[in-house]
């Protein structure tokens, strides 16, 4: 029971993360590498924020709105600057490095005692002790389905028709008389405030803020949207974003089972990038070709 | 109006590869007028459009559209007065949206893109009565997705969308060139239909002479970057193929094809 609810904690709080990349990946067709950095950079404000006393609720917004900053960086650089994606993702994840220790002065910052949104004086007067154990697996649930909500609504105003056209065909956009550059600046910011959010919750859960704890983000990122699209792909009404959740918490489970079977958690990288790999191999064997870019 | 004052356009200046496209070009097109533009391929007939449409930029000259200035004017911005239309059937619509979406897509060109509704309810319609005038059915496929329709649907699409807001010039780049004959002629009745109605200036690039014979009330024939046909009104209608024609091949035996 631990394990499963493990998984599905974990799980969740990489579907947020999940849902930013699936506006990069499959909407925009942007390869963005700076979730690698927005995730840990969301996890440091929040960890400073939490320590000045800040409502763990307020850093929830607090570290989307700093992500969105940084994505609209790593737009501005593509867009403006004319930098290819992937080094434009590149630049910023790499800076970010540096801008994190910044905020949170040092490579680990514990925030343990502090009240989190897991813990805090109101949930331990209003729930139940039976059901402490799942409190954690329940508010997960609930921030996760308010982000795909509110995505599905985006996506369903002037806006986010426009974010769904230039990914689809930019020309449309410019026609349009609308600058392609923008939407997808805002794409982007959208994008890497989810990946911030995700860092944020991560980080009031474990209890810290770790400088390396961003590492591979994205490919997580890459291959719960991935599993998410294939796996469900057969049930046409299933939203994508349900699908992203979906992929989000079955890729977790794939990689408990190899930690169950013996790996040890030294070997999660390589678990990740070997699932990865397995996953796009599998999805282009379905596709019966093979994508040129991933 | 639309002016072209001296337009000049070189590709790989400075180099030995230096290709001079438009030396001291200009044109005037007055409001109203619907101008075939045929030529040889490399005349520069589409470069004239991605100049006026501010996708390419300029080496020298200006372009003014109702006498203001639109030289520096970016791409996007030029658009909200224009409508264009493309050879590929794809460069028109979004094919993972449904076709209401499309609609509505270009029904908001020149509105804010806010966090209003996408799509709005009370246009369907609208939007209906709108496809209906196609001739095609899609009115009946509202929710199904663009990228399923057939090459002569989605161009018929893209017409539409493009001319549903008011513009001021159309602009059509070879927009029958990928599509079958049959299918070519009724997106061909169509635009004229919408060009009518609409009382549209436009250009129509082709490389089909019978429809720059048959439509429009000016021809254009480019060469090497100048207009050495230029025939409006009586003198247009006057006009056959095979005069045409034979401007051709005298012009292909001069550069010696």
């Amino acid at each position: 029971m631990t394990i499963v609810l493990g998984v599905l904690e974990e799980g969740l709080i990489y579907a947020i993360m999940a849902l930013g990349v699936y506006i990069t990946y499959k909407i925009l067709d942007f390869p963005d590498l700076s979730v690698d950095g927005t995730f840990p950079m969301g996890a440091a404000v929040t960890a400073m924020l939490i320590l000045k006393g800040v409502d763990p609720v307020v850093t929830l917004v607090l570290a989307f709105l700093g992500g969105a900053a940084a994505g609209c960086v790593t737009g501005f650089i593509h867009v403006k600057m004319k930098v290819r994606d992937l080094l434009s993702g590149i630049i910023v994840m790499t800076a970010l490095y540096s801008i994190n220790l910044r905020i949170a002065g040092k490579s680990n910052v514990p925030i343990f005692s502090k009240e989190t949104i897991f813990e805090n004086e109101w949930l331990t007067n209003h729930v139940p002790e039976a059901l402490d154990p799942y409190v954690v697996t329940i508010i997960l649930l609930i921030i996760v389905v308010i982000c795909k909500i509110l995505l599905d609504l985006y996506m369903q105003t002037r806006s986010g028709y426009l974010l769904r056209a230039v990914g689809d065909n930019d020309t449309l956009v410019t026609s349009l008389a609308k600058d392609k550059g923008m939407v997808k600046i805002i794409g982007l910011a959208i994008a890497n405030g989810f990946a911030a959010l995700a860092g944020c919750v991560y980080c009031q859960q474990k209890g810290f803020f770790e400088i390396s704890m961003g590492t591979g983000t994205m490919v997580i990122g890459l291959a719960n949207v991935i599993i998410g699209t294939k796996l469900l792909k057969k049930f046409g009404a299933v939203k994508a974003t349900t699908a992203v959740i979906v992929g989000s918490i079955v890729y977790k489970a794939c990689v408990s089972l190899a930690i169950a079977l013996g790996m040890g958690a030294s070997d999660l990288k390589l678990i990740t990038s070997v699932l990865f790999l397995g996953i796009l191999v599998f999805s282009n064997m379905q596709d019966g070709r093979g994508k040129t870019h991933a | 109006m639309l002016e072209l004052n001296h337009i000049g356009k070189y590709y790989n200046a400075g180099t030995v590869n230096e290709m001079c496209l438009f030396d001291d070009f200009s044109l005037t097109i007055q409001d109203g007028e619907f101008v075939s533009v045929v030529g040889s391929n490399g005349s520069g007939k589409t470069s004239m459009l991605n100049i006026i449409c501010g996708s390419i930029p300029l080496d020298a000259g200006s372009i003014k559209i109702g006498g203001k200035d639109i030289t520096r004017m970016p791409e996007y911005q030029r658009q909200r007065r224009i409508g264009r239309v493309y050879q590929n059937p794809a460069m028109g619509t979004c094919p993972s949206m449904t076709i209401l979406e499309n609609m509505a897509l270009a029904d908001n060109k020149g509105k804010p893109f806010n966090l209003l509704p996408g799509t709005n309810r009370q246009r369907i319609d609208f939007y209906r009565e709108q496809l209906h005038f196609l001739g095609l059915g899609l009115e009946d496929k509202l929710e199904v997705k663009v990228g399923v329709l057939s090459g002569g649907q989605r161009q018929a699409m893209a017409l539409l969308m493009s001319t549903m807001t008011p513009i001021e010039f159309l602009i059509l780049d070879e927009h029958t060139a990928a599509l079958d004959p049959k299918t070519a002629d009724i997106i061909m009745e169509l635009t004229d239909k919408v060009v009518r109605e609409k009382h549209l200036t436009t250009i129509m690039v082709t490389h089909n002479l019978r429809f720059a014979v048959e439509y429009g009330n000016r021809l254009l024939m480019m060469h090497q970057g100048n207009a050495i046909i230029d025939k409006c009104g009586a003198e247009k209608a006057e006009i056959k193929i095979e005069s045409i024609l034979d401007k051709f091949n005298e012009i292909s035996i001069e550069c010696g094809n």
